[in-house]
Order: C-alpha cells, then sequence, then structure tokens
C-alpha cells in the first residue's frame, strides 16, 4: 500500500467517525445549540467525503449552501428565539424514545442490507475530477432542466411566502382589540442611504 | 527573432524554475524515494503562505496605525524600531503573554472553537491566490468558487463566540456579523460569477492569464467596472471594514462578539480581520487588476530588448516582477481601505442590509445579465 492510498483511508475513517459521531450527537444531545454547531461540522465532514471521492466541486457546493446558508440560518433561529426555559415532562419519554430508537435501528439494517446485497461494479466510473464543473451544468441545463427549473419556482414561491409571513402591515387593524394600528410603529419608514433625514 | 504567439509564449514562461522538482531531485540524490521526497516537500509551500499572510498582516496593521496617525495629524508610533517598524511584533508579543480569560459563565468549548473557525477558512483561502504563473499552492479547477464556499464557514464561527460569551453585546455582535456576512455574500458572489463568465473558468490562474493579453488595458476593471465597484464594497463589508464595522460598533455593542476575548484568542480574531484583508485585497487585484501582469505585457519588453522570455534570466525577473506587482495592487487596495475607514462614518444596521439586499443585490444582478449579453454581441472583447 503506498502513502497516498494510506492518507485516503486514513481520512476517509476519519471523516466517517466525525459523521457518524457527529450525527448521534445531533440526535442525543440535550443543548439544541450543540446539535446545530454538530449539524455545521457534520455537513463539513460529508462536503471532505466528496473531496476524497475527487469531487471538489460537490464538495464546495455542500460547504457553500449547507453550512453558509442552511446551517447559519438555524443557528440565527435558534438563537434569535433563545428562550432558556425548562421543558415541562412528556409522558412516557421512555417509551417513545425506545421506540424511535427501534424504527431507526430498523432502518439501519434495512441500508444494511441493501448494500450488502446489491452486486456493486468495482471499481466505479472513471471520476472526472476538474471537469466535473463543465459537466454539472451541461447535465443541469439539458436532461435535468425540468427538475432544475421546478426548483427555482419552488425557491421563489418560498421567498414570496417568507416576505408575506415576515411583512406585519398588511392588516390595517388589530385583530384583538379592532384598534387602527399605527402603521409608522410597525414598519419604519424608510429613508435614504446614508442620508440623514432633517429633523424638522 | 519570431516573436512567439502570445498564448504559446504564455504557456512557457515557467518550466525552467520548478523549484518542487529541483528539491526532489536533490532528496533523490541523498537516497530518499521519490513519494517520501514528495511529502517532504508539502509544507514548504503552506509555510511559505503562512509566513507571507502574517507578514502582510503585520505590515497592514503598521500601515494602518501610521495612516490612521496621518489622517488625524498626529505622528503614530516611533519609537519602535525605525518609524515604528516594530509596534505591530510588539502588539502580537503583548496579545501573547497577556492572560487568557474564560468568563465563568461563558461555554468554554465553543468560546475557544470560535476564534478557530473563524481563523483556519480564511488562511485556508491563501491556496488560491497566485503571484505568478506557477506560484500559488494549488491551481485547483474551482479556484474562486473555493474561496466564496469558504468564507461562508465565517459566519459560523462569529456567532459561535457571541453566543459562548454569554453576553448580550457579544450575541447581538454575532448576530450583525452573520446577517451582515449572508447578505454580502450574494452580490459578491454575483460579481464573481460576471468575471467567471468572461473568462470561462473557476481557475484564478486562467481568470489573470485571460487578463493579461494587452497588459493594462486589457484589465477586467475596464470590462466589469460596476462588478469591481460591488466586489469592492461587498469585499469591505465581509471584512467588517468602517463603513460596515457593525459587529463590533464600539459605541452600540462594546466589541462586538470579540468583547469577552482576551489573549490569544482575541489575537485570532484580529489576525483573522487583517489577514482577510489582505486576502480581499489581493482577489481584488486577481479578478479586476490583472493579478500578476505589468501594465506593459513582458513579452513586449522582452521582445524589445531581444531576449527571448524562456531564458533563465527573464524568467527570474519577470517571476519577481509578477510577484512585486500582485502584492503592490493588493497593498494600494488595502491604503485604500485603511484611508477609507478613517475617513468615512458608520452605516447603520438598517442602512447596511437596504445597502445590500436593495441596492448591490439588483445592480449585480443586472450587471449579470449585461455581461452575458456583452458576452454574446461581441465575444472577441468579453471572452466568447
Amino acid at each position: 500500500m503506498n502513502i497516498s492510498a494510506t492518507t485516503e483511508l486514513i481520512c476517509f475513517l476519519a471523516l466517517g467517525s466525525i459523521v457518524i459521531v457527529g450525527a448521534l450527537g445531533i440526535v442525543l444531545l440535550e443543548n439544541i445549540v450543540y446539535s446545530a454547531f454538530l449539524l455545521g461540522g457534520v455537513f463539513l465532514a460529508v462536503a471532505g467525503l466528496y473531496l476524497l471521492l475527487n469531487a471538489s466541486f460537490v464538495a464546495a457546493a455542500q460547504v457553500l449552501v449547507y453550512v453558509g446558508a442552511v446551517n447559519v440560518l438555524i443557528l440565527f433561529a435558534i438563537m434569535l428565539v433563545n428562550k432558556r426555559e425548562t421543558l415541562s415532562p412528556i409522558k412516557g419519554l421512555k417509551i417513545r424514545k425506545i421506540l424511535s430508537g427501534g424504527v431507526c435501528l430498523g432502518l439501519l439494517a434495512l441500508l444494511i442490507r441493501v448494500d450488502i446485497t446489491t452486486p456493486w461494479s468495482l471499481p466505479g466510473p472513471l471520476t472526472i475530477g476538474e471537469q466535473a464543473t463543465e459537466r454539472i451544468g451541461e447535465h443541469l441545463f439539458t436532461d435535468y432542466l425540468l427538475p432544475f427549473e421546478l426548483a427555482s419556482v419552488l425557491l421563489l414561491m418560498a421567498m414570496i411566502g417568507a416576505i408575506v409571513l415576515a411583512r406585519r402591515d398588511v392588516l390595517s387593524s388589530d385583530i384583538g382589540t379592532g384598534d387602527k394600528v399605527d402603521q409608522g410603529l410597525i414598519e419604519k419608514s424608510s429613508s435614504k442611504l446614508l442620508i440623514e433625514k432633517p429633523s424638522s | 527573432m519570431q516573436p512567439l504567439p502570445l498564448s504559446i509564449s504564455l504557456a512557457l514562461v515557467n518550466p525552467g524554475l520548478d523549484l518542487e522538482s529541483g528539491f526532489n531531485e536533490a532528496l533523490k540524490n541523498l537516497g530518499l524515494s521519490a513519494e517520501i521526497a514528495h511529502i517532504l516537500w508539502l509544507p514548504f509551500p503552506m509555510l511559505l503562505v503562512l509566513v507571507a499572510a502574517i507578514i502582510g498582516v503585520l505590515v497592514t496593521v503598521w500601515l494602518e496605525r501610521k495612516i490612521s496617525a496621518a489622517a488625524q495629524q498626529r505622528i503614530g508610533p516611533e519609537y519602535a524600531g525605525a518609524l515604528g517598524i516594530l509596534q505591530p511584533m510588539a502588539d502580537g508579543l503583548k496579545l501573547l503573554v497577556k492572560e487568557d480569560i474564560i468568563p465563568a459563565r461563558a461555554d468554554g468549548l465553543l468560546f475557544t472553537l470560535g476564534p478557530v473557525l473563524v481563523l483556519v477558512p480564511v488562511i485556508l483561502s491563501w491556496l488560491i491566490v497566485p503571484f505568478g504563473q506557477n506560484l500559488l499552492i494549488s491551481n485547483v479547477g474551482i479556484g474562486i468558487f473555493l474561496w466564496i464556499a469558504l468564507s461562508s464557514i465565517q459566519p459560523i464561527g462569529l456567532l459561535m463566540s457571541g453566543y459562548a460569551s454569554n453576553n448580550k453585546y457579544s450575541l447581538l455582535g454575532g448576530l450583525r456579523a452573520a446577517a451582515q456576512s449572508i447578505s454580502y455574500e450574494i452580490p459578491l458572489a454575483l460579481a464573481v460569477l460576471a468575471v467567471v463568465m468572461m473568462s470561462n473558468s473557476l481557475s484564478t490562474v486562467d481568470i489573470v492569464e485571460q487578463q493579461n493579453t494587452a497588459g493594462l488595458l486589457s484589465w477586467n476593471i475596464w470590462r466589469q467596472p460596476v462588478g469591481f465597484v460591488i466586489f469592492w464594497i461587498c469585499a469591505l463589508a465581509e471584512c467588517e471594514r468602517l463603513p460596515f464595522d457593525l459587529p463590533e460598533a464600539e459605541e452600540e455593542l462594546v466589541a462586538g462578539y470579540q468583547t469577552e476575548y482576551a489573549g490569544m484568542k482575541f489575537a485570532l480574531f484580529y489576525l483573522g480581520s487583517y489577514i482577510n484583508l489582505v486576502l480581499s485585497a489581493l482577489l481584488v487585484s486577481v479578478l479586476y487588476l490583472g493579478g500578476w501582469g505589468f501594465p506593459i505585457p513582458v513579452e513586449f519588453i522582452a521582445n524589445l530588448f531581444g531576449q527571448s522570455i524562456n531564458s533563465p534570466l527573464i524568467q527570474i525577473i519577470t517571476g519577481s516582477l509578477g510577484i512585486i506587482m500582485t502584492v503592490f495592487k493588493a497593498y494600494l487596495l488595502v491604503f485604500i481601505a485603511i484611508l477609507l475607514r478613517w475617513t468615512t462614518p458608520r452605516v447603520r444596521i438598517d442602512q447596511l442590509l437596504d445597502l445590500g439586499w436593495k441596492f448591490l443585490l439588483p445592480i449585480s444582478l443586472v450587471n449579470l445579465l449585461f455581461t452575458a449579453a456583452l458576452k454574446l454581441a461581441f465575444p472577441i472583447a468579453f471572452g466568447g
């Protein structure tokens, strides 16, 4: 075994254990902030696995989308509503835990069975390495064009929905009391960039 | 003698000066195998770049002190070395030996991990900064995209340190830093995308080469003036430099996410922000100012003196000229950034987000569309 293969194996084992231990930590840790940070670590380790498979573009996209966007937003949401309240104990928590653990183990067993019984063709297809970016672009704009466009429409819908939810000046009267809502209190009147309005 | 066609002569610039093969040959002569020689070689470029980054920071800190002093009609550091040139070293030494404090109710693990997560992606991004044709650690195919991806890790470190400090100012600073970083990353990426579209490659080396066909005139800044301005504004915002230094606005937030940090952990933040500034300046010079290119093409000058571009002497000269030009352009931009810091007021957080989402984002989208249209209409000038 030469040096590069050994390095690859060590990296794979390290990344694999990070993914498994990290994922277990996300589920099992009590502190939700730790779970969120661990999720970022797991995403990074998965990006590392992509790198090992010579798919550098996918790895970078994984870091950009999952770590840079998804995980940061999760953290944001957690920290903006950072209430330190003790949750009221739920009835039969132990049985629920055991049940969900059993379901997960069953799923794991199923996956392992698929892994063992499938006749994998080894070695797999040749990696294209640096040309991957071009090939991904080609596929996205030819045979995967419809899913690509559908995904963008979905994102647009999500964005518009978020804006509608976040806008609070759509109501002209308070739902509870029926009083007229002071719009000035709800949405700050926009002022021009960098220019302070003269106080008159 | 016949002048070589430009593309071929560019490709031939550096085959004679391959330090790696020279090093490997020397080790092989000592009786080591090729693989061990390769492993021994690996740390050298990394160390070199790390040292270059640290020295770049020291120089930038000194420049910041001196230029701020000049802007405020003071003298600035004077006694530590000639012209106070050792002042940044003294700063660093002071931070190194200061007591390392972790606040009592803070989260020790996340508190320690935060600064590391801020610094590591910035240093990793130096991987793709070219100082010459072959003078970079790794000419990865995804090049500039790697930098964008890596810089998106930083907000996690900021949120982490803000949260772990157990201090409301820190948390607010961390949230502000993350919000700012996310908002300005999008116009930044779109500005980069316009450049990438013109050079048909994500690799920084290809981007620079494509700009150096006619010296000064072929730099991207003439073809992407709007993109240049957008990129520069966003880079300043990503570095949290003054018009956009809201995460550490001292009048409102003490020092933002850095409030509780002392000693070496604070030094990591400090180092990270300055390395990021130098890195951004280098990348502006790579993307828009022709990278290592001299304003007049070196091939032209070499031909003028009747020298072959491939002779070892000319190669050494062009190589050093490339490094000097890259560093010179970068420090010109650092100078502008420092001057901006000491002459502009801070924007408000709502103004900052307005600028990012309502102004820079539409402009950068229009810029991208416009570039695409120009690329289709004038393929010769815009890299068809």
